[in-house]
């Protein structure tokens, strides 16, 4: 277990490569989750007035979404085997809660998503209208139960719990189902992140109508999608704010670090205004307590965000580091040494267990379901892996920035919105022609805004994989580091080439409008 | 419900289902199988587009049978699931790989702008049928060859093999039964093809395909066979645990197990009787069935002998203490209870993957839909 630290460069490229996997992987699932519901929407209409534009509508929709689908799904196979093939440590300590999920989510999801697509794609002239329409809501319901599942798992890494320790086979073994489920963590995660998907998609599909409209082919086509896809943008771009809001509480209540890098706070205080634009200093700088070199800020918020008290204190990232005891704050140093002796008290148990001294072994065992031991020693076990405070700081830059490039683009997501909305119930779209130029460029920076909630998610906890239980050194598999550069590169190219032929394809095919939707010649 | 089973019981449930998912997979790789006879089977463009087509409707369910039984085991059997997959890396890094490129190229292959030209993508598809079948069958021989790793007291795997799991295809029983998964899906595909396609020449092409296939896929299984009857099997001691190698230990399960045993026979007596049928009746379109459920059948009970009966699943043969046996390697019979009802929902998706593709089977893939149907691969 004890892994030592010049396992860096494998580390880094594990990381790199599942950073580079799943961030390809993030590029197309947003798309699917939204746009499901728009195509659902779409075709219920059609269903409900007979009108045969929607149904002309609906399947246009469908077409690009198939093939956003296919690479979705080719991205997303090599996720769920990475967690064996480069975290097989990680794999055994956690095996027994977070296996579960991802068999649930092949057995209960990719199952129902996979067969209703069948349907839904080559459906029409086979199955009734009413099977075919159930067959499109149920496509939507099983992409986002999918996400359900996988975002439940990456929720406990984030906040494990309803689990306890068992020396004896040296994981973490699940003690309650409904806890994982059902946590606070996962619950806004999940929320937040296919209410993201949502405004992913709706923007998508008012920047392709609105290239229609400027070149004046399928107009009413464009103008119908535009106006389902604003409404449904707005309301979930507000609940997507929301959401947002109580991820971040929850972040505030278990893992304050990651709140520090997101807020650039390195000194705590209480009454911390939420800074809402800035840029930083230096590293040295920061450390110095010297942390903006221009900033926007509004006072009281944070704290009234975080813990819903103006008065109430928000750590920094230097009351980690160096402890805070009047705020009960340990330092890391601290949390090292209360991680070793957890840790020593495991390796005793196996020792004393392999030479046959098994009062000692029981004894030792019985500390893994004592309170005191649990809470004052296990719950830092995975402290220690390294002597360095600083290995356990995630990158503040990158947390910072991303989180505040997702915040503010999500708000003036909502304003896009409220302005199509509004054009289009004036009847007006067709003459705005500034915004519809504008419209298609959102689309980047909608995939942008959703890419840097996951490296606020992922890089703002580092190093843990799993929080204060198992770093990234304890928990990646020993392979030689070329192999993983191998991979890596592998997997950059070819994820690559097969993007640029998807958004080649995508191209084409929103080019060819409505004409023969689907067909292939 | 479950609660009351032992953990034991619930152990051999799920080591039942694990082995339920990978023989319905092994099965299903017949789209696999048929991706390496597109060209074969199909003399110019319409035709291979029938071919594409009548695979492209069923490719998902393998896949996602795939992702599924990935996900189960790793859910039943962690401890398999960190050590073959981050100690054999190599294999399960490529059969991946294929999968990839499996994904992307049904859709993709015709469409305009797709960057790598048609012929890439029905590159992948061959790509992905060759290795697809070879890997996976050459993986589940280590099941009863072993592998060389060994674990330490926290159950962290250390592989010993330097090719991270290549070298597994050196040793000829794995190799024999990954060409015969390889053939048993060509097989299997000319069969399906022969109920889906209603076409008289790919008919008639297949039914010769058939025969050609039938002839190494025997010679590959049955030698896989008749040597694991005799191989040294990984035995565990039902009280101390400890793993020693036994002679003609697979013999002894099929012996000890008559369950399994009339498994084994009636699977190859349907797969037999699927391709006898099919070869020898004029117009039969029905051998798929026969041989589909004694290809599921018969994988079964290979899972089965190679893990019940005080058998070690995934053995080392590098240390025989660090061998897998469904008791060591499997959850916590807390999760093994939770998971056991998720396992209810399995009949329900059985039906309505059954019931819809009823629906949708109604009609056979025909000349005259490859130029009529709006949505094509
Ligand atoms: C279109 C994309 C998009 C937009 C505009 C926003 N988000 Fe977001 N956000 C995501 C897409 C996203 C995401 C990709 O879905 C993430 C990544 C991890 C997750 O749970 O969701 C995420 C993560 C994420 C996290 C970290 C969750 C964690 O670490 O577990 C917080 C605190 C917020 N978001 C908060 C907000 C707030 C206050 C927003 C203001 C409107 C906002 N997000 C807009
Ligand atoms: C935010 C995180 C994730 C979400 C919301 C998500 C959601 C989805 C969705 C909607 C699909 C359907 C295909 C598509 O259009 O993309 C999909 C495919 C897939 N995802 Fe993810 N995924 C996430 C991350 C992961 C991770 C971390 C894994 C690995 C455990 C994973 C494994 C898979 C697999 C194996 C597929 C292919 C399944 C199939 O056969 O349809 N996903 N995912
Ligand atoms: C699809 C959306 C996701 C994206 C874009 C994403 C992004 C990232 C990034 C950028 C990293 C690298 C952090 C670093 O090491 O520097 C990372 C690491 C990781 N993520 Fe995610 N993530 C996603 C979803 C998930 C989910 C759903 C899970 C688990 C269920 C997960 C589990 C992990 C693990 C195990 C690591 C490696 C260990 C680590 O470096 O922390 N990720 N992810």
């Amino acid at each position: 277990m004890l892994a030592s630290i010049d396992l860096t460069p494998l580390v880094d490229w594990s990381r790199a490569q599942f950073a580079l996997t799943a961030m390809y992987h993030w590029l197309f699932v947003p798309l699917t989750l939204g746009i499901t519901w728009i195509i659902a929407m779409m075709e219920t209409i059609y269903v409900k007035t007979g009108d045969p534009e929607w149904k002309k509508l609906t399947k246009f929709w469908m077409k690009l979404f198939g093939i956003n689908f296919a690479i979705g799904v080719a991205t997303g196979i090599i996720m769920e085997f990475e967690f064996g093939t480069n975290w097989s440590n990680y794999s055994w300590f956690v095996g027994d809660i977070f296996g579960a999920p991802l068999a649930i989510e092949g057995i209960m999801a990719f199952f129902m998503e996979s067969t209703f697509i069948a349907i839904m794609f080559f459906g029409w002239n086979k199955v009734s209208k009413k099977f075919h329409l159930a067959s499109s809501w149920l496509v939507a319901i099983g992409a986002n139960l999918s996400a359900l599942w996988i975002l439940v798992a990456n929720a406990w890494m984030q906040n494990p719990v309803g689990t306890s320790f068992n020396p004896e086979t040296a994981r973490n073994e699940m003690t309650n189902f409904w806890d994982v489920l059902f946590s606070p963590v996962a619950i806004n995660k999940f929320l937040h992140t296919i209410t993201s998907g949502m405004v992913l998609a709706s923007i998508f599909v008012i920047g392709v109508s609105a290239w229609f409209l400027l070149r004046k082919k399928e107009s009413r086509l464009a103008i119908r999608s535009i106006t389902v896809a604003s409404v449904f943008g707005l309301l979930a771009s507000v609940s997507l704010a929301l959401t947002g809001d109580g991820s971040a509480k929850q972040i505030a209540a278990v893992q304050p670090m990651k709140l520090s890098a997101m807020e650039g706070m390195y000194e705590g205080k209480t009454d911390a205004g939420l800074v809402a634009f800035g840029i930083l200093n230096s590293k040295e700088k920061r450390e110095a307590g010297d942390v903006f070199a221009v900033k926007v800020e509004m006072p009281k918020l944070l704290s009234w965000m975080a813990y819903g008290d103006p008065k109430s204190f928000v750590a920094g990232v230097n009351d980690f580091t160096k402890g805070n005891a009047s705020q009960g704050i340990l330092s890391i140093p601290e949390k090292i040494e209360k991680g070793k002796i957890a840790r020593q008290a495991l390796t005793d148990f196996k020792n004393a267990k392999s030479a046959g001294n098994l009062p000692k072994a029981d004894s030792l065992k019985a500390l893994f379901s004592d309170k005191a031991f649990l809470d004052g020693n296990f719950k830092y076990f995975g402290y220690g892996f390294s002597d360095d405070v600083g290995y356990y700081v995630p990158n503040v830059p990158l947390t910072f920035y991303s989180f505040h490039i997702m915040v503010i683009l999500g708000f003036g997501f909502m304003v896009f919105f409220a302005i199509f909305l509004f054009f289009s119930a004036r009847g007006e779209l067709p003459q705005r022609k500034f915004w519809l130029r504008l419209a298609p460029w959102i689309i980047p920076l909608a995939y942008i805004a959703s890419e840097a909630g996951w490296i606020v998610a992922e890089l703002g906890r580092q190093p843990w994989t799993i929080q204060d239980l198992l770093p990234t050194v304890a928990a990646v598999t020993k392979l030689d580091t070329g192999s993983v550069m191998v991979t890596f590169f592998l997997f950059a190219v070819t994820f690559t080439v097969l993007a640029i032929a998807e958004v080649n394809i995508m191209l084409k095919a929103i080019k060819n409008g409505t004409k023969n939707e689907g067909g292939t010649k | 419900m479950f609660e009351s089973l032992s953990h034991l019981v619930l152990q051999q449930y799920w080591y039942i289902i694990v082995s339920l998912l990978g023989s319905l997979l092994v099965f299903l790789m017949f789209v696999q199988g048929g991706q390496t006879l597109l060209r074969t089977l199909g003399k110019n463009e319409t035709e291979v587009s029938m071919l594409v087509n009548s695979l492209g409707r069923k490719w998902e369910f393998t896949f996602t049978t795939l992702v599924t039984f990935g996900g189960a085991f790793f859910a039943s059997f962690p401890l398999f699931y960190s050590s073959s997959f981050g100690g054999a890396y190599w294999v399960w890094i490529l059969i991946l790989f294929a999968f990839i490129l499996q994904a992307v190229s049904y859709e993709f292959r015709t469409k305009a702008g797709n960057f790598l030209g048609q012929k890439t993508y029905e590159a992948f598809l061959f790509v992905n049928g060759l290795l697809g079948t070879v890997l996976i069958g050459t993986a589940v021989g280590t099941f009863f060859t072993g592998s060389s790793f060994s674990l330490n007291d926290m159950n962290q795997v250390s592989w010993e093999g330097p090719a991270r799991g290549l070298e597994a295809a050196l040793n000829v029983q794995n190799l024999a039964l990954g060409l015969a998964v390889f053939f048993l899906a060509r097989v299997l595909a000319t069969l399906y093809f022969m109920n889906n396609i209603d076409d008289e020449a790919i008919f008639t092409r297949s039914k010769k395909q058939l025969l050609i296939n039938t002839v190494p896929f025997l010679v590959f299984f049955l030698f896989f066979l008749i040597r694991l009857l005799f191989l040294n099997g990984y035995a565990v001691n039902p009280d101390t645990k400890v793993v020693v190698l036994e002679k003609f230990k697979y013999l002894h399960n099929f012996l000890e197990m008559p369950v399994v045993l009339v498994m084994l026979l009636v699977g190859v007596v349907g797969v037999l009787y699927g391709i006898g049928s099919s070869l020898l009746k004029s117009k039969c379109t029905s051998g798929i069935w026969f041989a589909g459920a004694g290809t599921v059948l018969t994988v079964m009970a290979l899972f089965l002998v190679a893990g019940f009966n005080n058998t070690a699943f995934y053995p080392s043969s590098f240390d025989l203490q660090s061998s897998l046996t469904i008791e060591n390697a499997s959850s916590s019979k807390f999760t093994l209870t939770a998971m056991s009802y998720v396992s209810l929902m399995v009949p329900f998706v059985l039906a309505y993957i059954w019931y819809a593709w009823w629906s949708m089977n109604k009609k056979k893939i025909t000349r005259e839909e490859m130029t009529t149907e709006e949505h094509l691969y």
